[in-house]
C-alpha cells in the first residue's frame, strides 16, 4: 500500500495568554494541576500540540472545557496568532495562483502560522470551513440564509449572482433546510435549523479541511442526532476531512476512526477512538470516559 | 493467516491508585489461510480480550500478533500505527460485537449498506440490493428495512449487526459471541452464512456461548486458562 | 466681523498677502506641505485613505473643509478656479468658498470647465471631459465606503489592509435578493486599480465611469473625517457589480434638459407645485450655460 501523506501538519503548536515567567514552565505539563501560572497568572491555553489529519479522515479532539480543544481551532482557523508552532498544508491540496505564494518546491507549504493576515484570509476563504457550537459566531442573523452562504461564495471569489443562489440552495437542500426559505434571515429559525444552515456555509467553498466545535452541544437530543447523521452522511459523500472538536465522547465515536485526548493544554492520549474509549491508557482518559452519562 | 504468541493484556486502573488487572495471560495460536478458530474457556478467562486485542480495541501488554496483511505484508498487529489499523479494518478485518451499536437517525438497510457502499465501489442501488437480501436471509421484516434499529428487539437488531459485519465479506472475522442473543432459527441461519464465507476464503476466530455449535461451525478449539 | 467684512477690507487692498500676516492661499507652509505629502501618497496608493490632521478654516466641518484644505494647498498664482456644488456653480456655498479661495490666492474664477485649472466639486463631476493639466477635488461627507456593514474604524481599517470585501459584496447581494437591484443611487462604491474598495464621494452613478482611465487627476478630501484618498489619471476605477447584476448609470431616456436641449447630460427633475409637471434642467450648470449660448 502506498502511504498516504498527511493532509495538514501541525506541530509544537502553542499558545498563551500572558506574558509568561520562568515559574510557568511548571504548569506547560498535563500533570499539572492548571495550566494557569501561579506566580505572573498566564494562561497556558496549548503547550505544544502535534498531529496530523489525512485526507478523508475526522480526527476527534476531546476533552472537558478549558483542555485547549477550542483553542486548537481558533489557531488554526487563524481567528487568534499561535506563539510558537507549525501548520503546514501538503502541496496536493492547494490548486490555482495559490500554489506560488505558498509552496517553494516542497511537498508541504510554508509555516501557514507564519503568513500575513491578507494571505490567511486567502487560505482560509479557499480551504477551510467552520461550524461553531454558537451559531451567532458563525452565521449574519439579520442577513438572510441564502446571503450568507453567499458570502462565502463571494469571498472565494463567486461574482454571478445566479450561479451563487444555485448553489445555496443546492446546499441547503443538501442540509434538509426549505429552500423557499433562503431568503428568510436565520433568526428567524430553530437552533438546528440555524446549526444546519452553518453547516450548509461552511460547506460552500467545498472545504478542504472542516473545523467542527462542539457543534451538537446545546441541540435537543433529536435535534442533535439529525444534525449528527447529516454531517456523517456529508462526510462520506463530499469526501471531507474534518477536525471534530467535542467533550462528547458519543459524538466522537460516531464521527471519528481516531482521537486525541486534551487536558491542560497538552494531548495526553491519540489512539484508535474504540480503543481510546475501552482501552483508555491515560489517567485522565479513564476518569474522562468513566464520567460518561 | 494470524501467528499469537504470547500474548497478555493488563489493565492499568489509575483511579485506583495504579492498579493491574491482569484480563489474559500468554495466549498463543495460529489461524492459517481459511481456517475458523473458536475460543473457549470459562466467563473471565480473556476470551472477549483477546478478540478486542486482535482488533486492536485493546492494547496488548506483550506478544505480539503477526498477521498477514494482503496490502501490508506481515505486521504485528500490537505495534502497527493507528492509520495501518484503519487500513487494515477498511480493507480486510471485521468484528462482530455482541450488540449493535445503534447509529441515531440510520435504517436498519443503511446500517448494512454503509460499509459495503464504503469499500466495494459500487452503485448505492446495488448495495441496497445486497442489504436487503441479507436482512430477507436473516428474517428482519422487510417493514422494518426503512425503521432505525434502536426500536428493533435484542434479536432483531442482533441480526442487523451481523448483517452489518459480514456485508462487505471481510478478508478476516471476529465474531463475539454473534448468537448469544438469537434464536434457534436464526442460528441457523447465521451459521449458514458463516459457512458461505468460509467457502469464499474468509479466515474466522470467534467465540460461541453453546459448545455443540461451536464444535460444528469450527475446525479448532483453543482452550483459554 | 464677517469673514466677507474682513476680506474685503484687508485683502483687496493689496495683492502682497505675505505682508498681511497670512500666508499665500490662507494656509500656513507646514499645513500645506502636509496635506502635499498626504496627496502624494494617496496618489501612490489609489484608494487608500491617507489620514491627516484637518486644520480648521473659515467655514464649518462638514461643508467642504476637505475639499477647501487641498484646493488651498496646490492653488498656484497660475490657476483658474472653478467651485461647483451639486454641479451648480451659483450655489451659496460654492459662491463663498469661489470668493474665499480666489481672495486669498489672488486667482481669477471662471465658471467654464475648459478653463479653469483647478475645480473644487460637491457631489458631481463636470459632463464635459477633462484634461491631464486639470485636477478635480471632491468634497467627502463619509470617505469609508464600507461603513454601511461596518460600524467599527478599527474593523474596516482591517479589512481594508486584508482585502477583505465580501460583506460589502453581501450588501449588494441582499439588496438584488430584496429589491431586484442595486438600490444604491449616490457613493456607489468602487474597486480603485484592483485593490482598494473606495467611496466615489455622493456622485450619482452617472459620474462613476467618469472616474475609470480618465486623463485628469481626482483628489478626494473628507476635512471632518480626516481623511485624504485620489484616484490618478489613467487608473481603473470599476464599479462593483455581479455578473448577472450589472453596473447601470441612471436611465434619461426619451428626457431632456428645458433649456439647452441636451439629452447626454445628467438631468435634476424638477416638479412643476401648481399643477405636477415634470421638466428636467442639466445638473451641470455651467455646461448647460455654455451650449444655451452657442
Amino acid at each position: 500500500m502506498n502511504p498516504e501523506k498527511p493532509l495538514i501538519r501541525v506541530r509544537a503548536l502553542g499558545k498563551r495568554f500572558g506574558e509568561g515567567c520562568i515559574r510557568c514552565k511548571g504548569v506547560t505539563d498535563p500533570e499539572a494541576a492548571s495550566n494557569r501560572c501561579p506566580r505572573c497568572g498566564t494562561i497556558h491555553a496549548l503547550s505544544g500540540v502535534s498531529f496530523d489529519v489525512y485526507p478523508n479522515e475526522a480526527l476527534g479532539v476531546v476533552g472537558e472545557s478549558g483542555s485547549g480543544k477550542s483553542t486548537l481551532v481558533r489557531l488554526l482557523h487563524f481567528e487568534w496568532t499561535a506563539d510558537r508552532g507549525s501548520f503546514h498544508i501538503h502541496r496536493r491540496a492547494v490548486t490555482g495562483p495559490m500554489t506560488e505564494t505558498f509552496f517553494n518546491g516542497d511537498e508541504y507549504s510554508y509555516n501557514l502560522l507564519d503568513i500575513s493576515p491578507f494571505q490567511k484570509r486567502q487560505i482560509r476563504n479557499a480551504l477551510m470551513g467552520i461550524v461553531y457550537q454558537n451559531p451567532n459566531l458563525g452565521l449574519r442573523m439579520q442577513v438572510s440564509s441564502g446571503g450568507n452562504i453567499a458570502e462565502r461564495l463571494i469571498a472565494a471569489g463567486f461574482r454571478r449572482i445566479g450561479t451563487m443562489r444555485e448553489r445555496a440552495g443546492g446546499l441547503l437542500e443538501k442540509t434538509e433546510i426549505p429552500v423557499a426559505r433562503m431568503d428568510e434571515a436565520p433568526s428567524r429559525f430553530s437552533g438546528g435549523m440555524q446549526q444546519r444552515v452553518q453547516i450548509a456555509k461552511a460547506l460552500s467553498n467545498n472545504p478542504l479541511i472542516l473545523f467542527l466545535d462542539e457543534v451538537t452541544t446545546g441541540l435537543d437530543l433529536s435535534v442533535q442526532a439529525r444534525v449528527l447523521d447529516l454531517i456523517r452522511s456529508l462526510k462520506d459523500e463530499l469526501k471531507l476531512s474534518m477536525l471534530v472538536v467535542s467533550h462528547d465522547l458519543g459524538v466522537i465515536r460516531l464521527l471519528c476512526q481516531r482521537t486525541l485526548v486534551m487536558k491542560s493544554g497538552c494531548v495526553v492520549e491519540s489512539g484508535l477512538t474504540d480503543q481510546i474509549l475501552e482501552d483508555p491508557q491515560h489517567r485522565y482518559t479513564q476518569l474522562l470516559v468513566s464520567s460518561r452519562l | 493467516m494470524i501467528t499469537v504468541n504470547d500474548l497478555s493484556k493488563d489493565f492499568t486502573l489509575h483511579m485506583l491508585g495504579g492498579k493491574t488487572i491482569r484480563a489474559c495471560r500468554n495466549v498463543s495460536f495460529h489461524v492459517p489461510k481459511g481456517g475458523f478458530l473458536g475460543l473457549s474457556g470459562v466467563s473471565g478467562a480473556g476470551k472477549s480480550t483477546v478478540l478486542k486485542c486482535l482488533y486492536r480495541t485493546y492494547i496488548p501488554s506483550s506478544g505480539s500478533i503477526v498477521y498477514d496483511s494482503m496490502i501490508l505484508g506481515a505486521v504485528d498487529l500490537v505495534t502497527l500505527g493507528d492509520r495501518e489499523v484503519i487500513a487494515i479494518r477498511h480493507k480486510e478485518m471485521g468484528y462482530v460485537s455482541q450488540f449493535l451499536q445503534v447509529i441515531p437517525r440510520v435504517s436498519a438497510v443503511h446500517t448494512v449498506m454503509e460499509p459495503i457502499l464504503a469499500r466495494n465501489g459500487v452503485t448505492r442501488a446495488e448495495a441496497r440490493e445486497r442489504a436487503e437480501d441479507l436482512l430477507r436471509r436473516l428474517n428482519i421484516p422487510s417493514g422494518l428495512f426503512d425503521a432505525c434499529p434502536s426500536t428493533f428487539s435484542g434479536g432483531e437488531q442482533q441480526r442487523v449487526n451481523i448483517a452489518r459485519a459480514v456485508s462487505w465479506k471481510p478478508r478476516l472475522l471476529l465474531l463475539d459471541e454473534p448468537t448469544a442473543s438469537l434464536d434457534r432459527n436464526s442460528v441457523g441461519v447465521v451459521l449458514g452464512i458463516l459457512r458461505e464465507l468460509r467457502d469464499q476464503g474468509t479466515t474466522m476466530i470467534g467465540i460461541f456461548h453453546d459448545k455443540d455449535l461451536m464444535g460444528r461451525v469450527t475446525d479448532r478449539v483453543y482452550q483459554m486458562a | 466681523m464677517r469673514m466677507s467684512e474682513w476680506l474685503t477690507t484687508h485683502l483687496e487692498k493689496n495683492d502682497d498677502h505675505r505682508n498681511l500676516g497670512y500666508p499665500f492661499g490662507f494656509m500656513d507652509e507646514g499645513a500645506k506641505r502636509e496635506i502635499r505629502r498626504a496627496v502624494l501618497k494617496a496618489v501612490a496608493i489609489p484608494g487608500y485613505q491617507v489620514p491627516y490632521g484637518s486644520r480648521e478654516m473659515p467655514i464649518a466641518r462638514g461643508w467642504g473643509t476637505g475639499g477647501l484644505q487641498i484646493t488651498l494647498s496646490l492653488v498656484t498664482p497660475e490657476d483658474v478656479l472653478k467651485v461647483i456644488d451639486q454641479g451648480c456653480d451659483d450655489s451659496v456655498n460654492a459662491v463663498n468658498i469661489k470668493t474665499f479661495v480666489a481672495k486669498v490666492a489672488g486667482i481669477p474664477v471662471t465658471t467654464d470647465t475648459v478653463m479653469a485649472s483647478l475645480i473644487q466639486t460637491r457631489h458631481r463631476i463636470p459632463e464635459e471631459p477633462m484634461s491631464r493639466d486639470q485636477i478635480l477635488v471632491l468634497q467627502v461627507p463619509y470617505p469609508e465606503a464600507l461603513r454601511e456593514v461596518e460600524p467599527s474604524e478599527a474593523e474596516t481599517r482591517r479589512m481594508h489592509a486584508e482585502a477583505d470585501y465580501a460583506r460589502m459584496w453581501l450588501y449588494l447581494y441582499e439588496d438584488i435578493v430584496r429589491f431586484g437591484e442595486i438600490t444604491i443611487s449616490y457613493r456607489y462604491p468602487v474597486t480603485v486599480n484592483g485593490r482598494y474598495i473606495m467611496d466615489p464621494s455622493p456622485i450619482p452613478r452617472w459620474d462613476v465611469p467618469k472616474l475609470h482611465r480618465a486623463e485628469t487627476l481626482f483628489l478626494f478630501g473628507a476635512g471632518r473625517e480626516k481623511r485624504i484618498y485620489a484616484v490618478p489619471p489613467h487608473t481603473d476605477v470599476v464599479p462593483l457589480e455581479f455578473e448577472d447584476h450589472l453596473f447601470r448609470v441612471e436611465d434619461f431616456s426619451d428626457k431632456f434638459c428645458a433649456r439647452c436641449g441636451a439629452t447626454d447630460t445628467f438631468l435634476d427633475e424638477i416638479i412643476d407645485s401648481e399643477n405636477g409637471g415634470r421638466t428636467y434642467f442639466c445638473s451641470d450648470t455651467g455646461y448647460c450655460a455654455k451650449r444655451s449660448v452657442s
